[in-house]
């Protein structure tokens, strides 16, 4: 049998051994390994033979291999000798053409900072409650239906539907939690007193959730008159004093004790807002509401969020098969609008919040691939700049590159020389893109509202990093370096050399793809910034300057109504005072369950219901279009009953002053309508709503501030008000306009951050045309000396080298108007008050390009044709 | 001195090239210092790179031999001792014999 050694090994001798040794150190191998054979056997003589092979590739054959003064040295790509040379060359060049190396490096480094924003963005959003422990096996249970055709679904259930899970699917659930949702609550030590957010979540919780305790056990809302603060809190509360164990207060009425305490949970996690949590059974012992839907099993009361986490058997798409009829089982009326039952894992709860009407679900995953989008299209007009301009100068490097073939570089050393160079650029924008994101971290967290940081010591985002550095370089490098590595040396160096007709057709190119996309995205911040105005102009029916509100959080509040308005009246801070029971920008509570007349008995009606008092009117400044406001001098108003003109319309009623509405039964006389009021979201129309005369459901105070006074002392004039009628809580208000602002919060931050990538954009676009311009100037220097001296005038010359410019520009602006207009389209659809897209946007998006571009290239047109033709002419 | 450094083992795979006389080469170097030194690991690279170390230092010539079947046709490369090298191990066995004279009680016994 012929033994033979392995043949990969025999390939990694020739690979590492100089190849003047190879014949000969093979051969004493093999001929070791025929006598290995003999002696030890196949088996061992092959692992002899594999150490031998490895002990070969040691410093002193591969510096043979590798060094360029072996006798039989050939010219070599990667020799380190030359890669020093492509640097130097590279770094001379750099310095030569400050302002060309200026543009790309800055250029390059504003796209990759954008670029790695919005990476962290984009990072940050998917990595959203990724903190917790049990984040695949979590979810919230939801139920869904459809309303006419329209899909809707929400997550408000039924107590008794956490027993039924709990009890017969006790197979597929770990923990079901009950949770009160996370509200404004006033935490009381001592003379300390907070409002702060926080839950009552069921015992269970601080292990579905992971909590990592400070101090205490995860045991600790077992005690149903317990509290679990967040770090934070305790911090604020107690200072350096021991937490645990100290009785505290609630809302100035439930007295609790500190049984844990546990590490705030991040920023980027559903629960951001939940600084504490208090036992489920607390709650439900505290709110007689809670406890009566407890008790009597009330299906049909459907106010609680629930949270559960599956046993690890169990999937999600299974669990909700199982589950989705129980509601139908329970409360048969809903069948008629399809009601499901559904879980919603916590993978969806931040980037799929939403669902539209056809039931397909939606959210902030959008905006997560339109970010990562434009991320890619800044990165990408960056790295056009740079290709542009590296084309542009390549006839300057022309006769470099005919004396380097002339002295025998081959092509491929000339590749990995231009390589080189572009990553040498691409190193000196990242480091200064890491420089320009931290300057601008702060700002951007401000804007995104996130807490972001660079990922110091993360390996992925230094893999990321440099891979996409090495990338950029490498994209960016690849036209210059295989189009400049193709000269032929005879032409370049004789001077015959000419680009050609279309040489700068591919420039064009990418000048019209970079004002494309700056274009669009001008066009879309405009389109954004117009749509938040058009629903800011709408009439909103109440007056809201002045007008603040006081959430009613201790059972003080409720007992004084008059002695409280006469106070704050006879204060002198403020006009008037009232109660509801929602304020006035938001209307929280919708109700079916009313009658009237002509009402078609198969309608299902559903209403915005607020309760108001006989003040309220007056408080936020309605207008009436028919009847009066409440008033007390008819002792009826007690059961009156004010409509929106929207209600009226809904409701069919030719004259509905004096008309009788019944809700469960209970009637109510019509005493007036009043203006539509924007209550809800500034995007959809006004919602069909009822206020009705209820002292007794209230939530909020509100009160309107004294106009002849400044905000500042009207407010510490309510403020010692009440101090004295509400000695258990801070003085906490909400200014009603501000509130009113924070609904365009998400619109607004989309328009502002779409219009930070477009000026970035268009700053980009500009810095590239400013290069090509100043290139275009210099190689033309020759024919612009000519004309003059034959009579060109300046503004002749100016018109001649812009044209150019322009023309690229305007064929941009005609591209992007039909991808602007598709796009912002699609995007308002989802807006029932809408503004239009007008054409006249495009039009002055069109000029204003034009203008940036103009006044861009001018400054190198102008320069090019005030100079003096002697001077160009010569030359050589 | 004027002398390039000779190294330990530089020094016994340039006896051992003296000692083969004709038939030195990678293989059967190694194989003769295996056996004298009561099968120390000798591994061929070293031998090798000692080989060629001695080489540059003119310590020994090469050249390349005929072709034989059990190599899969390859070459070897014998080497020879040159006149520098066998005057160098001359002067540092007299170093050594000197040394070695100078020791006031030569028997570690």
């Amino acid at each position: 049998m012929q033994n033979k050694p392995p043949a990969w090994l025999d390939a990694l001798v020739k690979r590492f051994l100089p190849s003047e040794l190879y014949e000969e150190l093979l051969g004493d191998l093999h001929e070791q390994f025929a006598f290995q054979a003999e002696e030890h056997g196949a088996q061992k003589a092959r692992w002899i033979y594999f150490f031998e092979v490895i002990r070969f590739c040691r410093p002193y054959f591969l510096r043979r291999r590798f060094s360029a003064h072996s006798k039989y040295s050939t010219s070599y790509t990667y020799s380190p000798t030359m890669i020093r040379n492509y640097f130097k060359i590279a770094f001379r060049n750099l310095l030569k053409h400050k302002g060309y190396s200026f543009i790309n490096i800055f250029g390059l480094a504003t796209g990759m900072a954008v670029a790695m924003l919005i990476g962290l963005w984009m990072w940050d959003e998917l990595s959203y409650n990724k903190s917790f422990k049990n984040y695949d096996r979590i979810a919230q249970v939801m139920q869904n239906g459809s309303v006419n055709g329209d899909f809707f679904a929400g997550g408000h259930m039924p107590i008794p539907l956490g027993n039924e899970l709990q009890t017969m699917y006790a197979a597929d659930f770990k923990h079901v939690v009950m949770s009160s949702w996370t509200y404004e609550h006033i935490l009381a030590y001592g003379d300390k007193k907070f409002t702060k957010q926080g839950n009552y979540l069921s015992p269970n919780a601080p292990d579905m959730l992971s909590l990592n305790m400070l101090k205490g056990t995860r045991t600790g809302l077992k005690d149903p008159s317990s509290i679990l603060l967040s770090e934070s809190v305790a911090t604020a509360l107690f200072g350096e004093e021991e937490p645990v164990g100290k009785l505290m207060k609630i809302d100035n009425k439930l007295n609790v004790k500190v049984t844990g305490v546990y590490e705030d949970l991040p920023y980027n996690s559903h629960f951001k807002d939940m600084t504490f949590i208090a036992p489920w059974d607390l709650y439900v012992s505290s709110e007689a509401w809670v406890k009566r839907a407890q008790d009597n099993v009330e299906w049909n009361n459907n106010s609680w969020e629930m949270l559960v986490q599956l046993s690890p058997t169990a999937d999600f798409d299974a669990v909700t098969q199982k589950i989705k009829g129980i509601k139908i089982k329970h409360v048969p009326e809903v069948a008629s609008f399809k009601n499901e039952v559904f879980l919603h894992p916590m993978s969806k709860w931040h980037l799929y919040t939403g669902w539209d009407k056809t039931g397909k679900p939606d959210g902030r995953i959008q905006y997560v691939w339109l970010f990562g989008i434009i991320g890619v299209f800044v990165l990408l007009l960056a790295c056009i700049n740079f290709m542009n301009l590296s084309t542009a100068r390549s006839e300057k490097r022309a006769k470099e590159v005919g004396i380097r073939k002339a002295v025998g570089s081959v092509r491929s050393q000339l590749i990995s020389q231009f390589f080189s160079e572009s990553l040498l650029v691409v190193a000196c924008a990242f480091v200064v893109s890491l420089v320009l994101v931290l300057l601008l971290l702060p700002i951007f967290n401000e804007v995104a509202d996130k807490k972001l940081a660079l990922l110091w010591a993360n390996p992925i985002f230094w893999l990321l990093g440099i891979g996409f550095s090495v990338l950029t370089g490498l994209i960016a490098g690849s036209y210059p370096s295989l189009y400049l590595s193709s000269f032929q040396p005879v032409k370049v160096l004789k001077g015959t050399f000419r680009a050609g007709r279309f040489a700068s057709i591919p420039r064009k190119v990418l000048v019209v793809i970079q004002f494309t996309v700056s274009v669009t995205l001008i066009v879309g911040t405009t389109i954004v910034l117009r749509q938040i105005q058009y629903a800011k102009n709408r009439p909103i029916g109440y007056d809201r300057n002045g007008l603040i509100t006081v959430t009613m959080n201790t059972p003080e509040l409720y007992q004084n109504y008059n002695a409280l308005r006469d106070a704050l009246i006879k204060s002198g801070g403020a006009v008037e005072m009232s109660t509801s029971s929602a304020p006035a920008t938001n209307l929280n509570s919708q109700n079916g369950g009313f009658d009237w007349e002509g009402k078609d008995p198969n309608f299902k009606d559903s209403f915005g219901t607020i309760a108001v008092t006989h003040d309220f009117g007056k408080t936020i400044g309605w207008q009436f279009v028919q009847g009066r406001d409440f008033s007390r001098k008819f002792s009826t108003d007690s059961s009156g009953m004010v409509l929106n003109e929207t209600a009226v319309r809904y409701m069919g009623l030719k004259d509905p002053v004096g008309k009788i509405v019944k809700w469960n039964g209970k009637p109510f006389q019509v005493v007036g309508v009043v203006k539509d009021m924007m209550m809800g979201s500034p995007f959809e129309p006004v919602y069909q709503t009822v206020f009705m005369m209820d002292y007794g459901w209230a939530n909020v105070i509100n009160v309107k501030l004294n106009p002849a006074l400044s905000a500042g002392e009207s407010l510490k004039k309510i403020e010692t008000v009440f101090r004295k009628f509400n000695p258990g809580s801070p003085f906490d208000y909400k200014f009603s306009d501000q509130e009113y602002e924070r609904k365009f919060a998400a619109e607004t931050r989309i328009g502002q951050l779409a219009g930070i990538f477009a000026v970035l954009a268009i700053f980009i676009s500009c810095l590239g045309l400013f290069g090509l311009a100043s290139f275009v100037a210099e190689q033309r220097t020759k024919e612009i000396g000519i004309r003059k001296v034959l009579g060109a005038t300046v503004p002749n010359l100016w018109g001649l080298l812009s044209k150019d410019f322009v023309v690229l520009v305007i064929i941009s602006c005609v591209i992007s108007t039909p991808i602007a207009w598709y796009f912002l389209n699609g995007w308002l659809q989802k807006y029932t008050y809408r503004t239009d897209i007008s054409w006249w946007i495009f039009v002055v998006t069109a000029i204003l390009a034009v203008g940036i571009t103009l006044l861009t290239v001018s400054f190198q047109t102008i320069k090019a044709a005030l100079m003096n033709p002697i001077k160009s002419l010569k030359s050589e | 001195m004027g002398r390039s450094y000779l190294g330990e083992f530089e020094e016994l795979v340039l006896l051992t090239v003296a000692v083969l006389e004709g038939t030195a080469y990678g293989v059967t170097i190694a194989a003769e210092l295996k056996q004298r030194m009561n099968n120390r690991l000798i591994s061929l690279s070293g031998v090798h790179i000692a080989l060629y170390r001695l080489e540059e230092k003119g310590f020994v010539v090469s050249e390349l031999g005929g072709a034989t079947s059990e190599r899969g046709g390859r070459r070897k490369r014998f080497f020879r001792i040159t006149a520098l090298g066998k005057r160098t191990l001359a002067e540092m066995r007299q170093v050594r014999n000197e040394l070695w004279d100078a020791i006031p009680n030569p028997s570690f016994s």
